[in-house]
């Protein structure tokens, strides 16, 4: 169940309302309850608790040996954990942002990604990279940007990115137990901003299953993360003037739910993509493909992108940069009239 | 450290005794003690990188035992050493006519490397894990990896266990815990690593040996996973292949520090410069190394001074930039002659025993060679496959799609995946 829907009924038993970073939380310690193989780790993660607080309390309740700090070294951090998870316990490493992670991008994609293909099934690389990432914060270049993209280009690699609190920990949770490395990527503008109702205890969201945030008839908005309240706020306000918007948050980029976006797209004959990484190829411009290639008999209109610009990430002009409810309904404007 | 010691009468006190005494009434005394390696003979780092200068040996260029540092190995692994090192050379000598024939695409040779890949190998118990680079395909092989199974992997067959999927010389070999390796240099130091911080928060009993050579102490992933063996004690050795050259590049060229181990002291690790040509020291040394991580002391830094005889590869033609007597030079320091000579000595070998050896290898390499180019190629299924643990949909339209302009299907239709 997702927060979304969630909110139509009164508080169950069983359901708590968490903010995402809570339920980020609360994704490792039911996992690191669930199976003493998995381990998390990562700069400042112990004590500390991370410098969002995502992993608050789990060195208090798992120990040292369970919940640890590293030396600063992200290619260190990545390369311990594929080694961890070719030996055969579950890893979860933390990069504090994902601006910092390219020393260990080697490690991700010419180790963990090609693990299972070059050793013919041998070895395997089961294991989690959470990261911060997005604008929204004020972080300036290297604490906002959007390098989804990077990942999704290289095969081997599951990409996941959330956008609700129990998204966060259903899918967290199925990111843990899947038996591939997993690029899970935190959308960290709304770490706190609106909470959800997210179930205790065991609760898998599938991993390359979308969600259907908004339906409508008129058009369809792709979208993920941050980008999604975004959207759905510029889909409301759409309605207002007559037009019914579909919104799908895509959760996991790959593997992508292909079969969901074309059926929305080939009933709406509309599509906009919203990423807020730069607009070339960026993983919109791989929806766009997909639309073009799949449902060019039922588009009405031309496929719009609606995304960051190809400039570095801004510091003071970053709500320029980002895309806005009014940029996804000019967006969504020009699917109508182009 | 006492339990990893084992009876040395024969040998003179060290001179860590001394350092032990002094650093009992310093507060560093504990990890000043903890960091003196247990076996005599020794060298610290630091001193003259020169060939034999500070550097462990246990064998003299006549193959004798230097005074008091005779490990008392017995027959059945002086011989197993022995045979081990003939089969490698005479392996890598027929691979690389392979190669020459157009038989298989690529190949990198050991030759002058025996003794350090055999002597560190041999000091592990199968249980520990190997992560290999380049030059250690031997180590499979000594794990029980089979002869024709490694050909597989360099002809990259339907029945090589990569599928066909990586260049000659990636072996992999799973019940051997042997790693299969990428080709970029350096990553697999972290994975090493990383293992043997598993295995310690596993509790297992496993010590990991993670290979490296001269050109990888200058990768970022040296640095990474050195320090963070040190930082979290992990039960491992990392063992570095001085064979002087990366490609083209010397070692003069490839690093200004003084020797290569003491950038293993840099991070806390002890370490310590072997000859790199004398087996039984590789041995000795390795094992050292390897019952300190079992006890618990964290990890070891041996920098193996050897030398690449050939090119790096089978596309690299050494001649361009280095001067052929050096390679003579090295010829002479021979690791396999040398320990023949000392087996001789002690009567344990002789010419009868070397045919027959020989005349046994020649015949399994031949039968190997026959059996893997026997086979076909991987099937066009394994294109698609392993990438996940799943394959996905669009990864079947993707074959099913090209395979369809070939008028090929993907096994009669019925995707078994």
């Amino acid at each position: 169940m997702t927060a979304t829907e969630a909110k139509t009924d009164t508080i169950k038993p069983g359901m708590k309302v968490m903010t995402m970073l809570e339920a980020i939380t609360d994704a490792m310690r039911t996992e690191m309850r669930n199976d003493d193989r998995v381990i998390v780790f990562g700069e400042d993660v112990g004590k500390k608790g991370g410098v969002f607080g995502a992993t608050l309390g789990l060195q208090d309740e798992f120990g040292e040996q369970r919940c640890f700090d590293t030396p600063l070294s992200e290619c260190g951090i990545i390369g311990a954990a594929v080694g961890m998870a070719v030996y055969g316990i579950r890893p979860i490493a933390e990069i504090q942002f994902l601006d910092f992670i390219y020393p260990a991008f080697d490690q991700i994609v010419s180790e963990a990604a090609k693990m299972r293909y070059r050793s013919g099934g041998e070895y395997t690389c089961p294991m989690v990279i959470r990261s911060p990432y997005g604008g929204g914060i004020r972080g300036g270049h290297y604490h906002s940007q959007s390098s989804e993209a990077y990942f999704c280009h290289t095969p081997g690699l599951k990409v996941v990115i959330p956008s609700t609190p129990a998204d966060a920990k259903g899918l967290l949770i199925a990111s843990i137990r899947d038996e591939d490395p997993v690029m899970f990527l935190e959308p960290k503008r709304i770490y706190r901003h609106g909470k959800g109702e997210v179930p205790l205890g065991e609760h898998v969201v599938p991993i390359g299953k979308g969600r259907i945030a908004r339906e409508g008839t008129d058009v369809t908005i792709l979208c993920y993360g941050a980008m999604v309240s975004v959207c759905e706020a510029a889909a409301e306000e759409s309605a207002q003037h007559g037009r019914s918007v579909e919104v799908i948050d895509l959760r996991t980029l790959v593997p992508l739910d292909e079969e969901m976006v074309v059926a929305s797209v080939q009933k709406t004959g509309r599509c906009v993509v919203v990423y807020e990484a730069p607009k070339t190829c960026g993983y919109g411009a791989e929806l766009s493909a997909i639309v073009a290639e799949r449902c060019i008999e039922h588009l009405e209109g031309p496929v719009v992108r609606v995304a960051g610009f190809d400039t570095p990430f801004p510091y003071t002009l970053e709500p320029l940069y980002l895309p806005d409810q009014k940029r996804v309904l000019a967006g969504i404007e020009k699917t109508f009239v182009w | 450290m006492s339990k990893t010691k084992k009876p040395a009468a024969t040998t003179k006190a060290p001179p860590k005794v001394k350092a032990r005494a002094k650093a009992a009434t310093k507060p560093r005394g504990k990890q000043l003690a903890e960091n003196s390696l247990p076996r005599p003979g020794f060298a610290a780092v630091g001193n003259p990188p020169s060939h034999t200068g500070g550097l462990v040996r246990v064998l003299d260029d006549e193959g004798c035992i230097e005074q008091g540092k005779d490990p008392n190995l017995a027959e059945d692994t002086l011989l197993f050493l022995y045979e081990q090192m003939v089969q490698v050379r005479e392996f890598d000598r027929r691979m690389l006519m392979l190669q020459r024939q157009g038989r298989i695409g690529f190949y990198g040779p050991i030759l002058g490397q025996e003794a350090a890949t055999v002597g560190s190998t041999a000091a592990m118990e199968m249980r520990d894990w190997i992560f290999p680079a380049l030059r250690e395909g031997a180590a499979a092989m000594m794990r029980g990896l089979p002869l024709v199974e490694a050909i597989n992997q360099l002809i990259g067959n339907g029945n090589d266990r990569c599928k066909g999927r990586q260049m000659p010389c990636h072996y992999t070999y799973k019940e051997g815990n042997y790693y299969g390796m990428s080709s970029v240099i350096g990553t697999q130091i972290s994975h090493a690593v990383g293992a043997a911080m598993a295995a310690k928060i596993r509790g297992d009993d496993v010590v990991v040996l993670g290979y490296l050579g001269d050109g990888a102490t200058s990768a970022n992933d040296f640095h990474s996973g050195a320090n963070f063996a040190a930082v979290f004690r992990s039960p491992c050795v990392l063992f570095c292949q001085n064979n002087q050259w990366a490609i083209s590049v010397p070692c003069s060229k490839q690093s200004a520090s003084e020797t290569l181990a003491i950038k293993g002291k840099a991070y806390g690790i002890p370490s310590v410069r072997v000859d790199g040509n004398d087996i039984l020291a590789v041995y000795v040394v390795t094992k050292a190394a390897v019952e300190r991580a079992r006890s618990g002391m964290g990890p070891t830094f041996i920098e193996a001074v050897t030398y690449r005889r050939l090119g790096h590869s089978s596309s690299d033609d050494p001649t361009k930039y280095r001067d052929e007597a050096e390679v003579k030079e090295w010829e002479r320091k021979d690791p396999i002659d040398r320990f023949r000579r000392h087996l001789l000595r002690r009567e344990l070998w002789d010419d009868a025993k070397e045919t027959a050896l020989k005349e046994r290898i020649a015949k399994a390499v031949n039968d190997a060679i026959a059996a893997a180019e026997a086979s076909g190629p991987p099937a066009d299924e394994t294109l698609i496959t392993d990438v996940f643990a799943k394959v996905p949909e669009n990864l079947k339209t993707q074959l099913t799609e090209v395979l369809a302009l070939e008028g090929r299907r993907v096994n009669d239709g019925a995707f078994p995946l």
